[in-house]
C-alpha cells in the first residue's frame, strides 16, 4: 500500500502535533518523508541549519525525561531555534501554581513553538487550546507520544523499506504505553498489521478498537513477527500489584534471543528506552547489532523531531 | 395571610397519582384544596395557569451542596444533603446547623454519616444525629470497604429504623480510576476501572442489608448489572430502593472525547449498555428516584486535565429539563417522571412533601414542561456551572415556584 499525497494539499494542515489518531497516512508519510531529510545532514560534522534562527522553543517538561528532552533541544538547535527548557523541578507548578496560569505565563514569553510533556492524558491538549503558538506533545500520561510512534516508523521503514503489511509485535506494559498507543495507530493508518502482547494485568481492554490485535502469550504474540517492539516495564507507574516481580516478568514476558526464534530471521528489535536490561530485555539481543535498531532510533528520533519543528512553524515563518 | 388561588392548571399529584386539569387554593403556607371551579376567599391572589402544569415542588435527594439559587431555578423545594460537607455531618449538632442552611427558601434535610468522618471505621453518633433531624445514614462519596464495619453500621442504623444510603461502587476496584473501562478510556489513556465494581459493591452491600435486616438505599445506580441486582432484590421483596442521575440516562463513555474535565463524574460515565439499561429501570420501576447529585465545583477544581480535576456536576437547576426528556422520549408519564422527582424520594426519606393533598406544606412547582431552551454552563444559576450538557436544548421550563406558599 503506497502512500501517495494529494496533489496540491498541504501535507500536515493542523496547527498542532498532539497525536497520532485522526491524522492520515498521507500526513504521516508527509512527516516521514521530511524527517528522512535530515537523516544525512545530522551526520555531518557541521550540522546547522539557520531555518529557525530567530524563533523560540519552550520545551516545557512536567514530567522527568532526559532523552526525549535532549533530542528535541538537539532538534530545534540544530536549526538555529533559541531552546529554552522548563522541568518539573523547577517550575512554580511546584509552588501551587495551576497548569493554565503556567500555560498563559509561557504563552505570555511569545514562544514560536511549544514542546510539552506531562504526567495527565490529556493535559498537553488543554494547555494547547490556551496558547498562541504551535504545541507539539512529547507525551501526554498514558495516551500519546506521536514522535516517537513517527521515529519508530522511520527506523522501520528504513531498515525495511517500507510499513505496509509487516507484523510489528509491541511487548510489554501496555496499559501504562503512550508510546503503545501513537504505534498502534500509526502503524494500523500505514497498514502494518499490530499485534499487542502483554500480560492481561497490563493489557488494557477494547485494544482492538485501536487496531491491535491482543495476545497474552509471547510466544504466540511474535510469532513470525518482523518487528518486535519492546516497552519499559514502567516500575514507576505500578502503584498496585500488576507482576509479581521483575523476575518472573523476564521469564515469562522478556525478550531472549532463545524466545525470538520465533520471530522472522531478520526480524528488527526495537525499544523506545530507557531499557531495564534483565527485566523485559536480554542484553545479547540489546546488544545485537544485526537486528536490535535501538540506537538508530534515537537517532531517528533528532530527525523526526527536526522535521515537526519545521513543519509546525513554517506558516509563523511565511516558509 | 395571602391565599393564592391557581386557575385552569394541570394538576399533578404524584403521591396520589393523579393527573387532572383543576384549581388549586393556598392558604397559610398550606395546600387548602384541589378541585374545580374554586371559590376564592377575598383577597385571594388569583393566578392564570393558562393550562400549565402545577405540581409539588422537586425533592432532590442526594446532593453535596446545599446550592439555593441552582435549587429555585430548578424548582427544587427540598434537598436531601450528602454528609459529605467540611466537616463532614458526623455530629448531631453539624446536622442542626446543616438543617438550617436554606431557610426560608429551601429545606435541607441532612443525611448523617455512618462512620466518624466518613473513613469507614467507627460508627458515628447515628441516634443522637436522629434526634437532631437526620433523615437516613450515608456512606458518602465511598463506599465502607469493610464489611465488618458495614454489617455492623447497618444493624445498628436498621435498630433505629434509619434507611442507609450507599454508594455503590468497589472502594479496591476503583483506587486511581477516572473512567469506566471501556473503548474510550483505552483510547484517552484515562486510568479506569471495570464497570463491575458497582455490580459487586450492590451485591455485597445487599447481602449485608439482608443479613441486619436493613433498608438500603442506592444513592446512584448507573450500570447494567446494578439495575439488574436491584430489580432482582427487589421482586424478592427486600426493601431496596435505588437512585440515578441524568448523565447516567442521558450520556455515556463518548463524552470523555477531548478530555472535558465537566464530564469527570463519580460514579464515572458508563458505556451504552448500561445507559440503556438504566432507561429500562426507569421505565419498570426498578429505579424509583432521578437525582441531580449536585456538586458545583470551582474554576480551580474543574479546569485541569481530565485526571487532575475533582469529580462531579452542578445538576439541580436542570434536574427537571433533562429529566423530562424521558418524558419527551416516551419512556414515562410526566405523572411518573413527577413522582421519581418529588413523591418518592419524600416517601423513602419521610418527609411530609411531594403531594397536593389538603394540608400538605405549599411547596409548589408552576412549569411550562415543553418549552424550549439551550442550556448554558456560563450562566447556569447556583454557585458553578460545571455541567457536562453545556449547549444541550432542552425543554421544561419553571414559571413560579412556591416555597411554603411565597413565591421565590
Amino acid at each position: 500500500m503506497a502512500v501517495t499525497i494529494p496533489a496540491g494539499a498541504n501535507p500536515y494542515p493542523h496547527p498542532h502535533l498532539l497525536a497520532i489518531e485522526g491524522m492520515k497516512p498521507w500526513e504521516i508519510a508527509a512527516l516521514l518523508d521530511e524527517a528522512e531529510q535530515w537523516v544525512e545532514p545530522g551526520r555531518r560534522a557541521r550540522k546547522l541549519d539557520d531555518r529557525l534562527s530567530g524563533l523560540t522553543q519552550i520545551n516545557a517538561f512536567f514530567e522527568a525525561s532526559t532523552r526525549t528532552l535532549l533530542s528535541f533541544e538537539i532538534a530545534g538547535k540544530r536549526m538555529g531555534a533559541d531552546v529554552v527548557n522548563l522541568s518539573a523541578g523547577v517550575s512554580s507548578l511546584k509552588k501551587g501554581e495551576t497548569l493554565l496560569d503556567t500555560a498563559l505565563t509561557l504563552n505570555a514569553m511569545r514562544p514560536d513553538v511549544l514542546v510539552i510533556r506531562h504526567e495527565s492524558s490529556g493535559a498537553v491538549a488543554l494547555i494547547a487550546s490556551k496558547v498562541d503558538c504551535p504545541v507539539l506533545n512529547a507525551g501526554d500520561g498514558r495516551h500519546e507520544h506521536p514522535t516517537q510512534a513517527l521515529l519508530d516508523a522511520l527506523t522501520i521503514r528504513r531498515r525495511k523499506g517500507g510499513l505496509a503489511g509487516l507484523r510489528v509485535a509491541i511487548c510489554g506494559d501496555i496499559l501504562h504505553s503512550r508510546v503503545a498507543r501513537s504505534n498502534f495507530h500509526l502503524l494500523a493508518a500505514m497498514g502494518a498489521e499490530v499485534r499487542a502482547v502483554a500480560p492481561p494485568t497490563l493489557m488494557p481492554p477494547h485494544i482492538a478498537a485501536l487496531g491491535a490485535l491482543p495476545f497474552t502469550d509471547m510466544a504466540a504474540g511474535i510469532e513470525g513477527a518482523d518487528v518486535v517492539m519492546m516497552l519499559r516495564l514502567q516500575l514507576e507507574r505500578m502503584d498496585g500489584a500488576y507482576v509479581p516481580s521483575t523476575r518472573e516478568y523476564f521469564r515469562t514476558f522478556g525478550l531472549t534471543q532463545e524466545r525470538l526464534q520465533a520471530a522472522k530471521p531478520d526480524v528488527l528489535v526495537m525499544h523506545p528506552g530507557p531499557m531495564n536490561r534483565g527485566v523485559e530485555i536480554d542484553t545479547e539481543v540489546a546488544d545485537d547489532i544485526q537486528r536490535s535498531a535501538i540506537t538508530e532510533q534515537v537517532e531517528m528520533g533528532v530527525a523526526v523531531r527536526m522535521a515537526c519543528l519545521d513543519v509546525l512553524t513554517r506558516r509563523r515563518r511565511g516558509a | 395571610m395571602t391565599s393564592i388561588l391557581f386557575r385552569n392548571v394541570r394538576l399533578i399529584d404524584p403521591a396520589a397519582g393523579v393527573d387532572r386539569p383543576g384549581d388549586l387554593l393556598v392558604a397559610d403556607r398550606h395546600i387548602v384544596a384541589c378541585g374545580d371551579a374554586l371559590a376564592p376567599p377575598d383577597g385571594t391572589d388569583i393566578i392564570d395557569g393558562r393550562g400549565r402544569v402545577l405540581a409539588p415542588g422537586l425533592v432532590d435527594a442526594g446532593v453535596f451542596r446545599a446550592d439555593i439559587e441552582a435549587c429555585i431555578a430548578g424548582g427544587i423545594t427540598t434537598i436531601v444533603l450528602m454528609p459529605d460537607q467540611s466537616p463532614p455531618l458526623d455530629d448531631p449538632a453539624l446536622i442542626e446547623r446543616a438543617e438550617r442552611l436554606g431557610k426560608p427558601r429551601l429545606w435541607v434535610r441532612p443525611l448523617a454519616a455512618a462512620t466518624r468522618g466518613l473513613r469507614g471505621r467507627e460508627l458515628a453518633e447515628l441516634g443522637l444525629m436522629q434526634e437532631a433531624g437526620a433523615v437516613a445514614v450515608a456512606t458518602g462519596r465511598a463506599a465502607i470497604a469493610d464489611s465488618g464495619v458495614m454489617l455492623r453500621m447497618l444493624r445498628y442504623a436498621a435498630g433505629l429504623g434509619l434507611v442507609v444510603v450507599s454508594h455503590a461502587e468497589d472502594p479496591g476496584l476503583v483506587v486511581g480510576a477516572v473512567a469506566t473501562e471501556g473503548e474510550y478510556a483505552t483510547r484517552l489513556g484515562l486510568a479506569a476501572a471495570s464497570a463491575a465494581a458497582e455490580a459487586i459493591q450492590i451485591a455485597r452491600d445487599l447481602r449485608l442489608a439482608r443479613e441486619a435486616g436493613a433498608r438500603l438505599h442506592f444513592a446512584a445506580v448507573t450500570t447494567a448489572e446494578g439495575v439488574a441486582l436491584v430489580r432482582a432484590a427487589r421482586a424478592a421483596g427486600q426493601d431496596v430502593t435505588a437512585a440515578t442521575t441524568p448523565e447516567a440516562f442521558l450520556l455515556n463513555e463518548t463524552a470523555l472525547a477531548g478530555y472535558r474535565s465537566f464530564a469527570r463524574l463519580s460514579p464515572p460515565l458508563r458505556l451504552e449498555a448500561d445507559r440503556l439499561a438504566v432507561r429500562k429501570g426507569l421505565a419498570d420501576g426498578s429505579i424509583e428516584m432521578i437525582g441531580s447529585r449536585h456538586d458545583p465545583r470551582t474554576v480551580e477544581d474543574k479546569r485541569q486535565p481530565f485526571s487532575d480535576a475533582a469529580p462531579g456536576a452542578a445538576g439541580a437547576a436542570i434536574l427537571l429539563p433533562l429529566s423530562l426528556s424521558l418524558v419527551h422520549d416516551g419512556v414515562i408519564s410526566l405523572l411518573r417522571l413527577l413522582q421519581l422527582v418529588s413523591s418518592q424520594p419524600a416517601s423513602r426519606f419521610d418527609l411530609p412533601v411531594g403531594s397536593l393533598a389538603a394540608g400538605a406544606p405549599a411547596d409548589l412547582v408552576l412549569l411550562s414542561p415543553d418549552a424550549p431552551w439551550r442550556i448554558a454552563a456560563e450562566t447556569l444559576p447556583g454557585l458553578a456551572g460545571n455541567t457536562p450538557f453545556d449547549g444541550l436544548p432542552v425543554q421544561g421550563r419553571v414559571d413560579m415556584l412556591l416555597k411554603g406558599g411565597e413565591r421565590l
